[in-house]
């Protein structure tokens, strides 16, 4: 078997940003300050952002496969590696975690976010997936000394390693049916038909949807999610709320519309329950927290529900609303999580709800940012929460899921009360103590970007969109 | 003659079987470990029988020579009086075995109808002309290269998530 050298123009990105995270790994062992490793990450991730509109293409057999719908996945994982580690600075030093390592596992975990992304087979999506997730977990429990952060990490840990299980029976299940692991020969396989009602196509579908349902946390496998986000170091918890999401869709799209894209039929069926359930569990339930990052979590599994219409949709728009939806949930969730972690100082944890209160008195600008955030999360418009959502709800009802849709709308509208009564909170009482924010330039940098983008894609959201509709169709 | 390759796999399967419920039924975890050391020798046979004799080496040295010894470290630090008087199994076993009965159920009925794929290269003759390790050897540094790189950095994060959560200091300053 000869070896031919392979083309490694469409995994440039990848590999610049290996030797990225392995050089912050040395870097750590020599630069005493960490924000200097930070600064550097940043500088490095900002590069690679510009290595990917040239690195298209498909290569290693087509293993990779390099194209629109994952530049347009792996800017969205870049940036969330840039807002991540902005708000983490003051907060590691803060939470007395200030480790070079940090910074390493975070890029290491986009690396496994990036593969899955461009992944044109599955074993390479497996193998991108436990980078991820391996990374994540560590990262999770972050915080040694912190029993909760321990707890974090250890069920994440257990339900990742699980749905890995289902995952790997899935593939193989597929493989033994198609004889390939490459996805774009198995659409071709199933494509030919008479696979429509295949007991053991359905078994692997199913597998599928449990493993990748375990990594955007959707109903009914969500429950290591609030334990995970509550108990991780809450620069972890945004980190992980945006990107190992965006990866999940990403895989989610990529396995459900082109290895199983003649399947849909069959495959809606499973993903419809699994989106109403995700919507209905992740509102209601967020109504009775009482730690907003617990909230949060919820919050995030709702946002879930609502990005699994623009794949049960199946159409290139309701691809695009996803990717739109996910860039869009990058900006106000690591926002929303920007604010929280300015209330954490020295001697106050400060992620419980009734923290809020009155915290526009003291701190007007923080609770206006907080209120902004609050708003797109629910989806009222001129924030980009509104028009992700928009987009996401018109392709679902243009692909003929009106019903689908008009559930949504309901827990949406559910879903203002618990984001509205932090805004209530913050202006309507009083404040119970003195708050001393940690501001830091980088974190209000962080936010300012947040800030923009929420705002100017809610006004102006064609950019994206068009930006958005032109990845979906190279996919 | 055309029957012993039956009975082999037959009898591997079913001991397989027998072996993973008695390794998760024991009330003592060194039971268990002793259990699952034969249960890997057991699936290291059922590769030799497939003719996949390096992965049936890997599976020994690995598996059983390694990660059974780290089970055992771990076996040895927990308090094995006070495990023994603790249940088996949480409350809320009944709808574990009604849902891993659920999938064994749709998996089996599923066999029925099963139709395999278009075989691949590597034929049965093929492997035991070439040898099974020569032909893996070859496939993963040129087809499975990529997937072969990716997981030399999983191994990296592994050795780097275990010295990020067991090394000696706990804060920074």
């Amino acid at each position: 078997m000869p070896f031919l050298m392979p083309d490694l123009g469409p995994v440039m990105p990848e590999l610049v940003m290996t030797v990225l995270a392995l050089f912050i790994l040395m870097a750590d062992l020599v630069i005493k300050r960490k924000e200097t490793v930070a600064l550097l990450s940043i500088a490095g991730t900002a590069g690679v952002v510009m290595l990917l509109p040239g690195a298209l293409g498909t290569t290693f057999n087509g293993m990779v496969l390099s194209d629109g719908y994952s530049m347009f996945f792996k800017f969205i994982f870049l940036l969330n590696v840039i807002l991540t580690v902005l708000i983490s600075i003051k907060y590691l030093s803060i939470e007395r975690v200030n480790f070079g390592e940090y910074y390493a596992l975070i890029l290491f975990s986009t690396i496994g976010m990036m593969l899955m992304a461009s992944a044109g087979d599955l074993i390479v999506l497996y193998l991108g997936l436990e980078l991820m997730a391996l990374s994540t977990y560590v990262l999770a429990g972050f915080i040694r000394y912190d029993i909760r952060s321990n707890e974090a990490s250890l069920k994440y840990f257990l339900l990742g390693a699980f749905a890995s299980g289902f995952l790997l029976y899935g593939i193989s299940l597929i493989y033994g049916l198609t004889g390939t692991t490459d996805i774009r020969m198995i659409a071709g396989y199933l494509g030919r038909g008479g696979f429509s009602g295949n007991p053991m196509l359905i078994i692997s579908m199913v597998f599928f949807a449990v493993a990748f349902s375990f990594k955007i946390a959707a109903v009914p496998f969500h429950m290591w999610a609030p334990d995970a986000y509550e108990g991780a170091p809450t620069s972890v918890t945004a980190f992980m709320s945006v990107g190992p999401k965006a990866a999940g869709f990403a895989v989610l799209g990529r396995v459900f519309l082109t290895a199983f894209g003649s399947m849909q039929a069959d495959w809606s069926i499973i993903l419809i329950p699994i989106a109403i359930l995700t919507m209905g569990v992740g509102n209601i339930v967020a109504l009775s927290q009482t730690n907003i990052k617990r909230m949060l979590a919820y919050s995030s599994i709702a946002h879930a529900g609502y990005a699994l219409l623009g794949i049960i949709a199946g159409t290139q728009d309701g691809v695009a609303s996803v990717m739109l939806y996910m860039l869009v949930y990058a900006f106000m969730n690591i926002g929303a999580f920007g604010v929280i972690i300015m209330l954490r100082s020295e001697n106050f944890k400060g992620d419980n709800i009734s923290d809020f209160e009155g915290l526009a008195k003291n701190h007007p600008l923080a609770a206006a940012l907080m209120l902004i955030f609050m708003f797109s999360l629910t989806g009222i418009p001129p924030t980009a929460g509104f028009m992700g959502k928009f987009y996401l709800f018109m392709s679902a009802i243009n692909a003929g899921y009106l019903g689908v849709v008009i559930i949504a709308v309901i827990f949406s509208a559910i879903s203002a009360y618990f984001y509205l009564r932090i805004v209530m909170l913050m202006y309507m009482k009083e404040p119970k103590g003195e708050i001393v924010l940690s501001t830091s330039p980088a974190l209000g940098l962080a936010l300012a970007i947040t800030l923009i983008f929420v705002l100017f894609i809610g006004v102006a959201p064609s950019i994206f969109l068009d930006l958005a509709k032109a990845a979906a169709a190279t996919f | 003659m055309s029957m012993l390759p039956q009975l082999f796999f037959g009898y591997f399967a079913f001991a397989i079987i027998v072996l993973s419920l008695l390794v998760i039924t024991r009330k003592n975890p060194v039971h268990s470990v002793m259990w699952m050391l034969l249960l890997f020798f057991h699936i290291a046979s059922m590769y030799l029988f497939l003719n996949a004799e390096f992965i049936a080496a890997i599976q020994v040295i690995v598996y059983a020579g390694a990660i059974l010894v780290l089970f055992l470290f771990v076996v040895l630090l927990l308090n094995l009086k006070e495990e023994l008087e603790s249940a088996r199994f949480v409350g809320s076993w009944p709808a574990a075995v009604l849902i891993s009965g659920g999938i064994f159920v749709g998996l089996a009925a599923s066999m029925l109808s099963v139709s395999l794929g278009p075989k691949g290269n590597f034929t049965v003759d093929l492997i035991q002309r070439v040898t099974h390790t020569k032909v893996l050897g070859q496939i993963l540094y040129t087809e499975y290269l990529f997937p072969f790189e990716i997981a030399s950095l999983v191994l990296l994060i592994a050795v780097v998530g275990a010295i990020v959560l067991a090394k000696k200091r706990m804060r920074s300053h």
